[in-house]
Order: structure tokens, then C-alpha cells, then sequence
């Protein structure tokens, strides 16, 4: 009975690798999706309260501005040690919106004013408008919370994918 | 065998695991002893007491270490972002407690979003104990 209890688990285990090692590259439009990207100190330190943000969804003056102060992070404390935010502010300024060529964060980027430094994708006009039809107490449902929860409707949003194959509105 | 090894590598582990609590609660000790010679010791009850407490937070809302660990810390909590938090207790979760860093790390931001100042090393300990004798 054990024994197989351990089988089981070790095939589960090897099959969920292999599926994540199938689907690690990005989906077939792939001008359109967000590159992957990595960095182990960004998915610890900013995976914690929230869902992982794509460097891609913001310009580098908005992760700038952001990891300045993030003492004062959205009514929270989301402070680092000096070495973490220099290493991920870094990260996220290497990968932003203004530096990628994708479709997606060419929009964005191009959706925001040069003069403006937005600290929420959830208020970039980009998303606004991809949102619109949606109504304000839907991202306030129980399984939703915000507009900031995207994972909560995109399933696959923390690797930067929002197709829409990928979309279901939660209850 | 094989069974023995699964066995003795989990029995392991957890020997480890409440290892680096222990050292942990030993470090509070000595902070606490600076903080207060008149220092007796550690107590659940205190901690559960302060796990709970509600306090008013100068931005108008009612905070406590249970408005995201919630009220029982056997079970998952929730951010403010709506992410799960998993569970405090330690027999639920042994992985809490573990790495120093990190737990000095969330003291750091917690204690400053709900007090409004940095935890006590009493507190901290208090806390721990608290959260160790939970079964
Ligand atoms: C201590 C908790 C905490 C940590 C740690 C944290 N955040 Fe946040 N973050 C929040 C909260 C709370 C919000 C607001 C969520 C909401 O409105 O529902 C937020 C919102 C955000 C948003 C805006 C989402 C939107 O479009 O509305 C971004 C981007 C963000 N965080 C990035 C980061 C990054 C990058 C890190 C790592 C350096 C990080 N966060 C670490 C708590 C945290
Ligand atoms: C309440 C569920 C929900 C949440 C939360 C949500 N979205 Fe969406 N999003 C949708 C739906 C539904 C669509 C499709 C709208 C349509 O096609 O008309 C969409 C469309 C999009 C699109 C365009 C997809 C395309 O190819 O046209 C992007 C990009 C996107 N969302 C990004 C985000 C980001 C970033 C967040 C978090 C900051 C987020 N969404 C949060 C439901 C949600
Ligand atoms: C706003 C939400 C929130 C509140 C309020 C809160 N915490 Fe936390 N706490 C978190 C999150 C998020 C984590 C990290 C998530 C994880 O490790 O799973 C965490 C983790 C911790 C940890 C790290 C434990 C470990 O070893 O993994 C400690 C210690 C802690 N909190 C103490 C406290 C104390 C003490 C209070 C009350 C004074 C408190 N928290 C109130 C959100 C909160």
C-alpha cells in the first residue's frame, strides 16, 4: 500500500515536470507573448502578497519609481535589503516594457503618457480598455479581490500570457 | 529498505526543522534578556493573546496578525491581494520558522503594518511559542 502510494507520487511528480517542461517556452503567437524570464531573487521576494508581475507590464520608470519606495508599497511594507532591491530593481529594469519587443508590452508602453510613471497596470489605459466590459463588482467578487489579481481570470498570467484561450472568469 | 531510508530521511528532517526553531527561540532569549533584565521566559499564552489583539491602525482600519493568518493559524490565510498564506502553525507547516532571514524579514514588515513600530524580542517569542503549541 505504501509502496504505492510512493510510486504514485513519484509519477505524478514526473509527469508535472514534463508538462512544465513542454509548456515552458511561451504559446505558438509568440511575437504577441512576453518572453520568459527568470530571476530567483523577483520570484521569491515579489511572489509573496500577490501573483509575480512581468517586468514586461510596466516601463522602467514605473519599476523605478516603485522599488524606491517600497516602505510604502500600496498601504504596505514590502521592504527589501539593499542587495535584493538593487539585484531585482535591475531585473525588472533589464525586462520592462521599454525594453521589450513584444506585442503586448509595445502597447502598453505606448498606452501610457510620457509624462506619467504608473504604478499600477490595473490604471495603464492599455488595461482599461482591455477591461472595459467588465464590471467593477466582478473584480470585487470573493475569488477575484481586485483588478490587480489577474491570475485570478488569466491562468497563465504570471508568464506573461493573457491569450485569450487562456481566460475564465472565476465565480 | 528503501521504506527505512524514506523514514529516517523525513525523521531527519523534522529533527532539523525544530533544531532551527529552537536556535531561533534561543536568539529571541538573549535579545529579550538585553531588552529586559526582569525577563521570565517565553509564554503561548501571551503570544495567542497578541496573535489575536486588535489594534487601530492610524489609517482607520482594525489590524491584527490574524487579519491575514486568520483566527485559527491551522489554516491558510489570505493577503490583502488575495493570495493564499499557508498555514502558521508549525505542525501544519513545518517549513515556518525555519530560515532566520525570512522570519526577520516578515517580523520587520508585520509588526511595522500592524503596531505601527518594530516587535519586542519578547513578542517575537512569545509568538513562536505560540505558534509551536498549536497541535
Ligand atoms: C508585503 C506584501 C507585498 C510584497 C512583498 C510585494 N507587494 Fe506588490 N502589492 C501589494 C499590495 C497589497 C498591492 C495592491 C493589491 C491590490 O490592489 O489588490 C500590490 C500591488 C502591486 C502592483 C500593482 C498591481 C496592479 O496593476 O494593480 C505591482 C506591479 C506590484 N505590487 C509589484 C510588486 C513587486 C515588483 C514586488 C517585489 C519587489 C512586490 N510587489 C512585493 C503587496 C506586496
Ligand atoms: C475579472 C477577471 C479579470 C482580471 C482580474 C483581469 N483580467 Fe485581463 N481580461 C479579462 C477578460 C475577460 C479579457 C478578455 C476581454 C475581451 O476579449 O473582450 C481580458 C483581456 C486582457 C488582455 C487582452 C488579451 C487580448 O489578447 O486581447 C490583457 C493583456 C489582459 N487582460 C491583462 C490583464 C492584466 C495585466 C491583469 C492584472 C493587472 C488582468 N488582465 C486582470 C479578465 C480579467
Ligand atoms: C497584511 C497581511 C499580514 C498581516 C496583517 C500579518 N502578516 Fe505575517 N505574513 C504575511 C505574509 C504574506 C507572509 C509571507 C507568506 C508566506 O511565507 O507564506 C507572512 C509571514 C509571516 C512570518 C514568517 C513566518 C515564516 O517563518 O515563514 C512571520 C514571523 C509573520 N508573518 C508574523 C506576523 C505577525 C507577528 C503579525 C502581527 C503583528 C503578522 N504577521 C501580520 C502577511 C501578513
Amino acid at each position: 500500500m505504501k509502496k504505492w502510494l510512493q510510486f504514485l507520487v513519484l509519477i505524478t511528480s514526473i509527469s508535472a515536470t514534463s508538462a512544465l517542461l513542454a509548456s515552458g517556452g511561451f504559446s505558438d503567437n509568440s511575437q504577441q507573448a512576453m518572453p520568459a524570464v527568470a530571476n530567483a531573487k523577483w520570484k521569491t521576494e515579489c511572489s509573496g502578497c500577490h501573483m509575480l508581475y512581468h517586468p514586461g507590464l510596466l516601463p522602467e520608470r514605473s519599476w523605478h519609481k516603485m522599488m524606491a519606495g517600497l516602505d510604502k508599497h500600496f498601504g504596505e511594507n514590502a521592504s527589501l535589503d539593499d542587495a535584493s532591491r538593487d539585484e531585482i530593481a535591475r531585473f525588472l529594469a533589464l525586462n520592462s516594457a521599454d525594453k521589450q519587443d513584444n506585442r503586448r508590452s509595445n502597447r502598453i508602453n505606448q498606452s501610457i503618457p510620457a509624462a506619467a510613471t504608473p504604478l499600477r497596470i490595473s490604471e495603464t489605459r492599455y488595461f482599461t480598455s482591455k477591461h472595459d466590459e467588465i464590471a467593477a463588482s466582478t473584480f470585487k467578487r470573493k475569488s477575484i479581490g481586485s483588478a490587480a489579481n489577474c491570475v485570478a481570470c488569466h491562468q497563465a498570467a504570471e508568464k506573461g500570457d493573457f491569450s485569450e484561450s487562456q481566460i475564465r472568469i472565476p465565480r | 529498505m528503501r521504506n527505512a531510508y524514506l523514514f529516517l530521511a523525513l525523521f531527519f528532517s523534522q529533527q532539523a526543522m525544530a533544531e532551527s526553531v529552537n536556535t531561533l527561540l534561543k536568539k529571541y532569549e538573549l535579545l529579550a534578556k538585553q531588552e529586559n533584565a526582569a525577563f521570565v521566559g517565553f509564554a503561548a499564552d501571551k503570544g495567542e493573546r497578541f496573535f489575536h489583539a486588535e489594534r487601530l491602525h492610524s489609517d482607520g482600519k482594525n489590524v491584527s496578525c490574524a487579519t491575514c493568518h486568520t483566527a485559527d493559524p491551522r489554516k491558510p490565510g489570505k493577503t490583502r491581494a488575495n493570495k493564499v498564506i499557508e498555514a502558521m502553525a508549525i505542525s501544519v507547516n513545518p517549513q515556518r520558522f525555519s530560515d532566520e532571514a525570512k522570519v526577520e524579514k516578515w517580523f520587520g514588515r508585520n509588526c511595522k503594518d500592524v503596531l505601527e513600530r518594530a516587535c519586542t524580542a519578547q513578542e517575537k517569542g512569545d509568538f513562536i511559542a505560540y505558534l509551536l503549541s498549536i497541535k
